[in-house]
């Protein structure tokens, strides 16, 4: 629903799978069955994702890369340009180190989701989605329902769900990434997952959770 | 309240080990192969006994659903697809299962895909779940090397592989054809149906789709009996269900209880109240975003199950109950889920594509009362053009929403077109 920002950025010429990748994807092949192997387009588009934030520190996919995924599936190339783009993980341009995934839809809005999008804004100088900062740290991008709503709001870094954000914990939580440190993810507020605030007061009476 | 020998996601929160260690001192794997040993026609009839309803959202009997494929297997493989693309709004009960208690999900898929001829069983996990999808998939190893599944799972005889496969954000996929779309390496479109998947799913191959929380009670009801999941919850709604329990509540948390509980008593007991007590209640969205919202005066004494919600007109949906004081603006709570729906419609179907951008449009205004009092009309009108009207149910489920709110909140839609009104009228007097 938000506007974006994509500044211009340049396709790289090449793109080769390095040898992680290519072990990655021949265990992923050999989960579908033979003649089956376009099932392998999105795990294959996260691994070129993925080895792109290895080497580049931007998690995104090249369309060289979308290219290579069609000659190694024997697929054509339109078949994979048109998945990469209909999945809204799949960044189709670079992104920062830390791509900031911030959760607006209504179970986080309830909880203060604006709070946390304007303390992001200002933590990291960043005015419109899809912006990348000029050291190449921080990129936000507006997302739906992360599937976490009773630890609403939700701050997704990278892979990494960080949970009951408010303002200042988004603050801090960015401060210590800009120094390189990455703060345990889960809830911010320090409770046990998913259960209420102050501990679970289900599942006490058990034996084997009086044994542990 | 459910007794927690009653409870069956023991380690719901995470407390205890989630790896086979702990999984089997919580009682999972045990007696596999002696389920396997009752046969596919015993575990379909026990499934069908139980009572259990889909916990997806649909409700639809579980054990049926089972029935419907083939009975014998012919040149075609069966296969069993379980959805892990928890995605409505509200809901984040599954990823519970898959982080902390990811071992019941496999040996459901194992139990599963017995009783319908499958030898093979993708879990199609949602792309954002990486580290949830991380604890299946050690999961997953940690049975093979066990051999619980493989070749000759549990020593039954029966050769069973599981895959995870992730998903990458798409809302559309959690649709079991645009789910199977999705595994096939395509954009996750809803097929048309008829064919059922049953006959004509994965890799036009019979194939069942079930909710993660479906398959991980399996177990669990074949361990310890149809009578006594049955006994639980009410007349044609059975058991228990995982709610998850979001928005303006003191302790918004995850619980699983019987069907049937008091809305109220789920949360005063489990979420710590209404925040300013439940006087200060506005409204419960009680199954998930795509459910129409109910006014405090339902939510008094509401009963949290299929049928009980269905005869209010919401539904139980995937029992995430999503809360609101009187402090929210009703109106932009149900627009941001307009937003949402129109974010996520595939594409494929016109009214879908064009009504949800529409209505996200009209929707937008009413927050702000930028509107005609007769839009109103138009705008429910416009929802029952799309509802009924598109291939899958995302048209009926944006259409939900901005229904429950007129329904219930029209007189405040009215007040604030009146105010935009007004403040209008007052700033041409002052010019």
């Amino acid at each position: 629903m938000a506007e974006t920002a994509t500044a211009a950025f340049e396709q790289p010429e090449s793109f080769a799978f390095d040898a992680e990748s290519e072990a990655e994807i021949a265990t992923t092949i050999a989960k579908y069955p033979a003649g089956k192997q376009a099932s392998g387009v999105l795990p294959l588009l996260w691994i070129a994702q993925r080895q792109m934030g290895r080497q580049t520190n931007s998690a995104w996919v090249p369309v060289k890369a979308m290219d290579e995924i069609a000659r190694i599936l024997e697929i054509a190339p339109i078949r994979v340009y048109e998945v990469c783009t209909f999945y809204l993980m799949f960044n189709t341009a670079p992104v920062g180190k830390f791509h900031l995934q911030l959760c607006t839809t209504t179970p986080c809005w309830l909880r203060g989701s604006d709070d946390v999008v304007a303390a992001s804004r200002s933590a990291t100088g960043l005015k419109g989605w899809k912006e990348v900062s000029a050291d190449g740290l921080f990129s936000m991008t507006e997302v739906e329902c992360l599937g976490a709503c009773v630890n609403a709001p939700i701050l997704q870094v990278n892979d990494d769900f960080y949970e009951d954000m408010d303002a200042e914990k988004t603050k801090a939580l960015i401060e210590a990434l800009r120094r390189g440190e990455i703060p345990k993810p889960g809830s911010m507020s320090g409770r046990q997952t998913s259960a209420p605030d102050g501990g679970p007061i289900t599942l006490t009476t058990l034996s084997f959770a009086k044994a542990q | 309240m459910l007794s927690d020998q009653d409870r069956i996601f023991t380690n719901l929160y995470g407390v205890h080990d989630w790896r086979l260690a702990g999984a089997r001192a919580r009682g999972d794997w045990d007696g596999t192969k002696e389920i396997i040993a009752r046969g596919r026609d015993a575990i379909i009839e026990e499934m069908k006994a139980s009572g259990l309803r889909g916990r997806g959202g649909a409700g639809f009997p579980t054990g049926m659903k089972w029935s419907f494929m083939p009975k014998e297997i012919g040149a075609r493989p069966h296969y069993l697809v379980v959805n892990a693309d928890e995605s409505e709004p509200g809901t984040c009960k599954d990823r519970d299962i898959l982080r902390h208690d990811p071992h019941k999900l496999v040996e459901g898929c194992l139990l599963a895909s017995f009783a319908m001829g499958a030898h093979a069983c993708y879990i199609y996990v949602r792309g954002e779940f990486t580290n949830e999808a991380k604890h299946l998939q050690q999961a997953v190893d940690e049975a093979y090397e066990a051999g619980l599944i493989g070749k000759n799972a549990c020593g039954s005889g029966w050769d069973f592989d599981c895959y995870v496969h992730r998903g990458a954000g798409a809302y559309i996929c959690g649709e079991e054809t645009a789910l199977i779309e999705s595994l096939e390496g395509k954009k996750g479109m809803p097929r048309l149906k008829p064919p059922f998947p049953a006959a004509v799913g994965l890799y036009g191959c019979p194939t069942t789709v079930n909710n993660v929380e479906s398959i991980a009670v399996a177990p669990t009801i074949l361990r310890r009996g149809a009578a006594w999941f049955s006994a639980l919850g009410r007349p044609k709604n059975a058991g228990t269900k995982l709610f998850c329990i979001s928005g303006h509540v003191n302790k918004p948390c995850n619980v699983e209880e019987e069907l049937g509980i008091p809305l109220k008593e789920l949360i005063e007991k489990y979420a710590g109240g209404v925040r300013g007590g439940w006087d200060n209640l506005l409204a419960v969205i009680p199954g998930g975003a795509s459910v129409p919202l109910l006014p405090k005066a339902t939510c008094d004494t509401i009963l949290m199950d299929f049928d009980s919600l269905r005869e209010v007109r919401s539904g139980l949906g995937t029992a995430a109950v999503i809360v609101m004081d009187k402090s929210t603006d009703v109106i932009r709570a149900i627009a941001r889920l307009s937003a949402f729906y129109k974010h996520e419609s595939c594409g494929q179907c016109t009214p879908c594509r064009e009504g949800t951008g529409w209505m996200m449009r009209v929707m937008n205004r009413m927050v702000q009362g930028r509107a005609e009092p007769d839009e109103i009309d138009t705008l429910e009108q416009v929802t029952k053009q799309v509802e009924g009207h598109t291939i899958c149910a995302l048209g009926d489920a944006a259409a939900w929403p901005i229904q429950g709110l007129i329904r219930h909140f029209r007189p405040l839609m009215l007040e604030r077109i009146q105010q935009y009104k007004s403040r209008g009228a007052a700033r041409m007097a002052a010019e």
